[in-house]
């Protein structure tokens, strides 16, 4: 009992003192509540302390606490490590020593998971030991800690760290950090401008995120008007604009030269307030129906005396115009405010650049997703004139085999391998077979395959709800093809863009090789344009029909297992696509895969470029982009690429 | 006149001839984009309605369990509606996840004196005294999320993303306003919508990652719907976003969701319920138990599930304590009847129809679950936000005043009927 | 009933049976009605009907435009839904102002009229997170405006985008998508929160008529079922009168082969563009007798997919035959309304169940390829060989 009273006096004197006198298990039980909580509200004065306390278990503390090693036991909030080998018992392990102290059932301790702000704020609490450690990932680790939300504290142990630093990479990294510190926190102006200027090439968001704060601006205002250099800009009240009157008038108001103005709600409540016996100021309220006659009553009770009297719209354009209104940047130092404003402009100069480029790459993805899920269309739409409206399912049911083979394939690698020929080959047999069996007695009738391929496709639809269920399922791409393609801060491509890129380039080449250079290509030119005549030169119509249209549909399967990895496996993946589709192979022109490539170009690089104008809302930007088409199509009926002679049919 | 009085006698006829069992009526969606949502809510219905019946029904009577597909059609869900109440005569119904669906059974549902339990998440600013609302209202979400992430992740600029209806763009007014009042300038709040089941997420991404480029620290507050987040994860995974960096806290993901993506990049991302399956305690073990026996072994349970079985809980309750299933009756017997809740701690039903619950914020962890990282105690539901202007003067209580509209400064009721 | 028409009846008396068959089938439901009769038939099951009579006006106009025009257009409903919108702004906005005016009554202060504009606004667009009215709702407190409107709006729309369609000579399977990147486009339109129309939510509660709060929903359900079976007969008239013109020959001719049509030196467009037109603005009808007993509109309504379960509607009675397609799309939608209402029992075949809410559309999909393979006149094409013994 008279330790507890000692250690909370401690405490209540100087923290400090506690790990002068008590064990480090009395110290961190002393902040047990805090540490289970877990909050960065409370949590600075606990670090502080443990960090006081000093010594390899305070780190080692901070290390479990953030790693979320650290539990505790409910019967008595003793806060313990644990091992366990069945995740039924554990063995408690004390903090000091790591001895065993007891076990425990999981119910009957529990583990402190502090949140992430919590972590982040433990981890740049280890920074200073940490980053001269021996071991090159704890100082890999530590910096990139820090780099999260460095401090004026830091600057001092980073010096020192980069003085001692041995590994060049490492050393790159420590040094830039430290130079982006210097351009806020050194207190030599001169050493604050070199640093700056060291960045005017450096595209990295870091360093935007640290220049830009120092052009930081406030408002200001006076009576009279500011000399010339003590200001960055002056200002003037704009209704629509950023700084309004409204605001001006606050501004005034709230330094004392003006009365607040008198809104129409303060109106209405001070009317409401004064109401007597169903009148206002001798005016009956059944007449306050229109503004005028609130203003008059307003006005008749401010002469009454009981409310203060409103100021006339006049007067407060009056205040304003004669107040000079300025911002001034909240940096005293003008040569570092000088040289950030021409470093960023050298820096936003290449920033725009670079975002040109990046909605380029993003026009240039977004082309051959269209592309890639409209090639098959191509083929069967525009080469045979078949309307598949299942098109958007035979993508789906690539999807579901990519997802299939890696139920059994667990490789990620290998798994795409396979799945991709196995998608084809699972579409190409759906293909066929529907080919067999509805479209070729559909031959003649183009507008009803349209109807029979629709029910083709809900039935197929809900036959993957049935058996996939409605949730979507995983498809998950290998690794290399994870992340991303970052060329610089600004310009980035995930992996897997470039991926379907690639495949779309593939999937051109190899189909206008396949039909302008082998036999199956003039085969099916022949058959499609005219049937009866290549079948008196010796072809089977039936045949290539089949094989075409088994083409198509396996290319949509593969195009599912690309569009899988990078949104979704659900059963209405296709309908997605199915519209946009029929649209790319419209607009760029029937008959023709160079057509198909350029109505994808054209709508991606379209949609892109109106999100860019618009880019809170991208339902707009679909919708324009449709309309836009709809009138295309008005100029160019037969789309981007028309055939032109007797290959044009009808 | 004659002919309508007849008409009255004879559905009064068969309404009592009908009483033999008590009806629930489920009005999921089973077919349509939000099947996937849905059908397990209908599972878990059915589940619930089965122990139920083992556990011999409700006073010696079964439960019958009466399936509907509305088929994410929302003018069908009226539809279907009527026909559960006019025809089939169910008791109750369960139902409904998307808030325009509800919209459009509301009328339907007050015309006929019907008891539906939504169990979704939603925007509120509404209440109808039909209607128990057993998911989370904006206070009991979205607003203790925005709290942490202003307190604990020290965020300074929010990116609010969310797919194009109502639920998004009401809890992002709530939110602007909110943050606002904290001192947030409004530049500092950017604001995107998408369509439904979007996955085009490159640009959108991109541009929240060059938010940060004036050096404050940015944070996704994330309102996209169903399987379009799917696409928005692995995009975020794909251009390396850390939790660490940029953290994404989602109001519409749960286990569920992350079923269908592979979470091992998306660790330490952030979601607020009132429910995660990582809870601990018994209740929660068994309740995960029961539904992987019926469902299959890989199956996860999620918030709106909770809610279902706290509002299925409580209405057998009531219906046992009012000894009918008289619909005013039942709804007199719900308020004040508390039912202990997966994650600890009881959730109470309060008098304008929403749930006092315990908020939960969890980290997304590689397998798909969540860490509960924070767990505060019971928050009481509020039907009308305090952060607009004009809903803070509202106030629900259909117990004492009888109005869920009730103007605190007027002291009137503005409209007994719910707004639609 | 003047001369010409009883002439033409007599010529025609499919017309005549239709139309007794229509009004036999209105008095059974209204006898059997909760509000005016014996109550057999529920207030829901009226609502069906009404709505489903509505399907039937729609696809006469599709019939008319594909089925004797040839033009397949894939975006009819994006004129039901039109007309849906035009006379749901007028119900939305007058019942919100009733319910304002009362609240009103308790407000310390009478209520300004910007304030009551305020109100409404608040609550209409306070679900999307707005209160100001956008400029499209100008006539929203003028019912015969909007009414007007009803027929103005989408006839408008269909005039331009088939003058435009039409004049570049845009025919066949192009057209098709055309017309349905034209109701996609207006669906994402309407998707949007700024739209104006409360984006997603659409327009709701719209089956309570403003002023007669009172009135039991039997009774207005009926009023509306007299309505649509009403707007069906003079549909069906209509249809028939103008299939059985001149212009009813021209654009069968059209359909068959169109350049020959040209040769002989009639405008096709102009004729094309007249059917597109007219069949839009019967569409526009149907849609503002549907919406008010469906009670909520939304653009999800107008999604491309509507439109082509349109086409196989018509297909599946058989176009080209008036009763045909309103058949299909009675019988079609019923039966997907019945088999999803979770009514029809499930079907045990031993080593499974099966279960109609999911295997429905697997069956109603086979179904449209079965009858598109060997039935391509559909229903009305087997009601004719059984009446003329097969000849056709």
């Amino acid at each position: 009992m008279f330790r507890i009273i000692l250690f909370a006096l401690c405490c209540l004197v100087h923290t400090n003192i506690a790990s002068a006198q008590g064990t480090f298990q009395d110290l961190v039980q002393y902040h047990a509540p805090n540490i289970i909580k877990g909050s960065v509200k409370t949590a600075p004065p606990v670090i502080t302390d443990i960090q006081n306390f000093g010594g390899p278990v305070a780190t080692d503390f901070l290390l479990a606490w953030q790693s979320k090693e650290l539990w505790f036991r409910k019967s008595d909030d003793r806060l313990i490590t644990v091992t366990t080998t069945d995740k039924k018992t554990y063995t408690l392990l004390d903090l000091q020593t790591g001895d065993a102290i007891g076990s425990a059932t999981k119910s009957e301790i529990k583990q402190i998971k502090p949140n992430s702000g919590l972590r982040g704020m433990l981890g740049t609490s280890l920074v200073a030991s940490q980053l001269i450690s021996d071991d090159i990932n704890t100082r890999t680790a530590s910096l990139r800690s820090l780099a999260r939300d460095p401090k004026l504290t830091h600057l001092a142990p980073l010096r020192v760290a980069v003085a001692k630093e041995t590994d060049p990479d490492l050393l790159v990294k420590m040094t830039r950090l430290e130079r982006l510190l210097t351009t806020q926190y050194d207190t030599n102006s001169y050493e604050r401008v070199k640093a700056i200027n060291s960045f005017s090439n450096d595209l990295g968001l870091d360093v935007r995120g640290r220049l830009n704060p120092i052009l930081d601006t406030q408002i200001q205002l006076s009576k009279t008007a500011p000399d010339h250099g003590k200001f960055a800009q002056i200002i003037t009240p704009n209704a629509n604009g950023e700084f309004t009157p409204t605001d001006a008038y606050a501004m005034i108001v709230a330094q004392g030269w003006a009365e607040p103005d008198i809104t129409t709600d303060e109106k209405r409540q001070a009317i409401i307030n004064n109401i007597e016996n169903g009148s206002v100021a001798g005016i009956d309220i059944k007449t306050l129906d229109t503004a005028q006659s609130r203003d008059a009553a307003y006005a008749a009770l401010a002469k009454l005396g009981t409310v203060p009297t409103d100021v006339s719209d006049a007067d407060i354009q009056a205040a304003i115009n004669t107040t000079h209104f300025y911002t001034t940047y909240l940096e005293k130092d003008p040569a570092v405010v000088a040289a950030t404003i021409e470093t960023l402009d050298s820096i936003n100069t290449r920033v725009g650049i670079s975002n040109t480029i990046d909605l380029f790459l993003d026009g240039l993805s977004l082309a051959s997703i269209f592309f890639l899920a409209a090639i098959g269309l191509a083929i069967t739409f525009g080469v045979m004139g078949v309307i598949n409206m299942a098109h958007g399912e035979f993508i789906m049911m690539g999807a579901y085999t990519g997802y299939l083979v890696q139920q059994i394939i667990t490789n990620y690698t290998l798994s795409i391998i396979i799945a991709i020929p196995a998608a084809f080959m699972v579409t190409f047999a759906a293909g066929v077979l529907m080919e067999r069996l509805i479209i070729r007695h559909l031959y003649h009738r183009p507008l009803e395959t349209l109807l029979a391929t629709f029910g083709v496709s809900i039935a197929l639809q809900q036959l993957a709800k049935n058996i996939f269920g409605t949730q979507a399922r995983p498809l998950t791409s290998p690794d290399w093809l994870g992340g991303a393609w970052q060329i610089n801060d600004v310009i980035s491509i995930s992996w897997i863009r470039v991926a379907i890129f690639v495949l779309s380039i593939l999937f051109f080449l190899m189909l206008w090789f396949t039909l302008n250079k082998t036999r199956l290509g003039l085969e099916t030119r022949a058959v499609t344009q005219n049937p009866r005549m290549a079948a008196s030169m010796g072809i089977n119509p039936a045949k290539i029909n089949m094989l075409t249209f088994g083409l198509g549909s396996g290319i949509a399967g593969i195009a599912g297992v690309a569009i899988g990895l990078f949104a979704k496996v659900t059963s209405e993946l296709g309908s997605d696509y199915i519209v946009q589709s029929f649209m790319t192979v419209v607009v760029g022109g029937v008959g023709n895969i160079w057509g198909t490539l350029a109505g994808a170009a054209m709508i991606g690089f379209l949609q892109k470029g109106i999100e860019w104008f618009n880019p809170s809302n991208t339902l707009a930007a679909q919708t324009f982009m449709i309309v836009f088409i709809i009138i295309f199509i008005q100029f160019r009926p037969r789309g981007i690429i028309a055939l032109r002679g007797r290959a044009a049919g009808d | 006149m004659k002919k309508i009085l007849l008409a009255t006698a004879l559905t009064a006829l068969t309404t009592t001839t009908a009483m033999a069992d008590i009806k629930v009526g489920i009005l999921h969606s089973l077919s349509g984009t939000m099947a996937i949502s849905e059908t397990t809510l209908k599972d878990t219905m059915l589940m619930l309605i089965e122990q139920q019946n083992a556990k011999g029904g409700i006073n010696g009577e079964k439960l019958v369990p009466v399936v509907v597909d509305p088929a994410s059609d929302w003018p069908l869900f009226a539809e279907k509606a009527r026909e559960l109440l006019s025809v089939e005569k169910v008791d109750v119904i369960f139902g409904n996840w998307t808030s325009v669906s509800r919209k459009s059974v509301l009328p339907v549902i007050e015309e006929l004196n019907g008891l539906l339990f939504y169990p979704v998440q939603y925007e509120g600013e509404e209440s109808s005294k039909n209607v128990f609302y057993t998911g989370a209202a904006p206070n009991q979400q979205a607003i203790p999320a925005t709290d942490y992430y202003l307190e604990e992740l020290g965020v300074e600029k929010f990116a609010l993303l969310g797919t194009d209806y109502v639920y998004p763009r009401t809890t992002n007014k709530i939110l602007e306003q909110y943050l606002k009042d904290k001192g947030i300038d409004g530049n500092d709040i950017f604001v995107n919508y998408t369509p439904f089941g979007h996955s085009d997420w490159s640009k959108i991404v991109a541009d929240v990652v060059a938010l940060g480029a004036d050096g404050k620290k940015v944070g996704v507050i994330s309102t996209i719907n169903g399987d379009a987040n799917i696409g928005f994860y692995k995009e975020l995974a794909a251009l390396g976003v850390s939790a660490d960096d940029i953290p994404v806290v989602a109001f519409s993901v749960g286990e569920e969701e992350l079923a269908g993506l592979d979470t091992s990049n998306l660790v330490g991302h952030l979601a607020a319920w009132n429910y995660f399956q990582s809870a601990e305690g018994e209740a929660n073990a068994e309740f995960i138990k029961t539904w992987k026996a019926t469902m299959g072994e890989n199956r996860v349970t999620n918030d709106p599930m909770e809610a279902h079985y706290i509002g299925f809980n409580m209405w057998v309750n009531a219906v046992t304590a009012a000894g009918t299933t008289d619909v005013d009756a039942v709804r007199t017997a719900m308020y004040g009847q508390k039912f202990p809740n997966l994650t600890g701690g009881m959730a109470e039903m309060l008098p304008n129809h929403h749930l006092a619950k315990p908020v939960l914020i969890g980290e997304i962890q590689a397998d798909g679950q969540f860490d509960i990282i924070s767990q505060t105690t019971e928050v009481p539901g509020d039907a009308w936000t305090d952060f607009l202007p004009e809903s803070a003067v509202l106030k629900s209580d259909w117990k004492d005043l009888g109005c869920g509209m009730y103007n605190i400064e007027t002291k009137s009721c503005v409209q007994v009927k719910s707004n639609y | 009933m003047n001369g010409p028409l009883i002439k033409f009846l007599k010529q025609h008396p499919s017309v005549l049976i239709f139309l007794t068959i229509l009004s036999m089938f209105t008095v059974l439901i209204s006898i059997g009605s909760e509000a005016f009769g014996y109550g057999f038939v529920s207030t829901s099951l009226v609502k069906t009907l009404g709505k489903t009579l509505c399907f039937c006006l729609i696809a006469l106009a599709m019939d008319l435009v594909w089925g004797y025009c040839g033009i397949l257009s894939l975006g009819h409903f994006a004129f039901f839904g039109l007309g849906g919108y035009m006379i749901g702004m007028w119900l939305m906005y007058e019942r919100t102002r009733l319910i304002v005016m009362e609240s009103a009554q308790n407000a310390q202060l009478p209520m300004t009229t910007q304030e009551i504009q305020d109100a409404i606004g608040t609550q209409i667009f306070g679900v999307v997170g707005g209160s100001e009215f956008p400029v499209i709702w100008a006539f929203s407190h003028l019912f015969w405006v909007q009414l007007l409107l009803v027929i103005l709006v989408p006839g408008l729309l269909a005039l331009i985008f088939g003058w435009l369609a039409f004049r570049s000579r845009v025919t066949g399977v192009y057209l098709s998508i055309l017309t349905q990147a034209m109701t996609l486009a207006l669906a994402l339109y309407l998707f949007q929160n700024d739209s104006g129309l409360r984006g997603n939510n659409g327009l709701s509660g719209l089956q309570n008529l403003p002023g007669l709060e009172g009135t039991a929903q039997s009774v207005i359900s009926m009023w509306f079922f007299w309505g649509s079976a009403f707007a069906l007969g003079m549909g069906y008239l209509l249809v028939k009168l103008l299939t059985e013109s001149k212009i009813g020959n021209v654009i069968r001719g059209i359909r068959d082969d169109e350049q020959r049509v040209r040769f002989l030196g009639y405008n096709v467009e102009v004729y094309k563009l007249f059917i597109f037109t007219i069949t839009a603005i019967i569409a526009a009808i149907g849609g503002a007798l549907y919406y008010p007993q469906a009670g909520i509109i939304n653009p999800a309504e107008i999604a491309p997919i509507a439109s082509i379960y349109l086409a196989v509607w018509v297909a599946i009675g058989g176009r080209g035959r008036l009763y045909g397609a309103v058949i299909g799309a009675a019988v079609v939608s019923l039966l997907s309304s019945w088999f999803t209402g979770g009514q029809a029992p499930n079907i045990p075949l031993g080593f499974a169940t099966l279960n109609w809410v999911d295997w429905w559309l697997v069956l109603l999909g086979l179904s449209f390829v079965i009858v598109t393979l060997y039935a391509p006149k559909g229903i009305g094409g087997l009601f004719d060989k059984l009446t003329k013994g097969g000849t056709s």
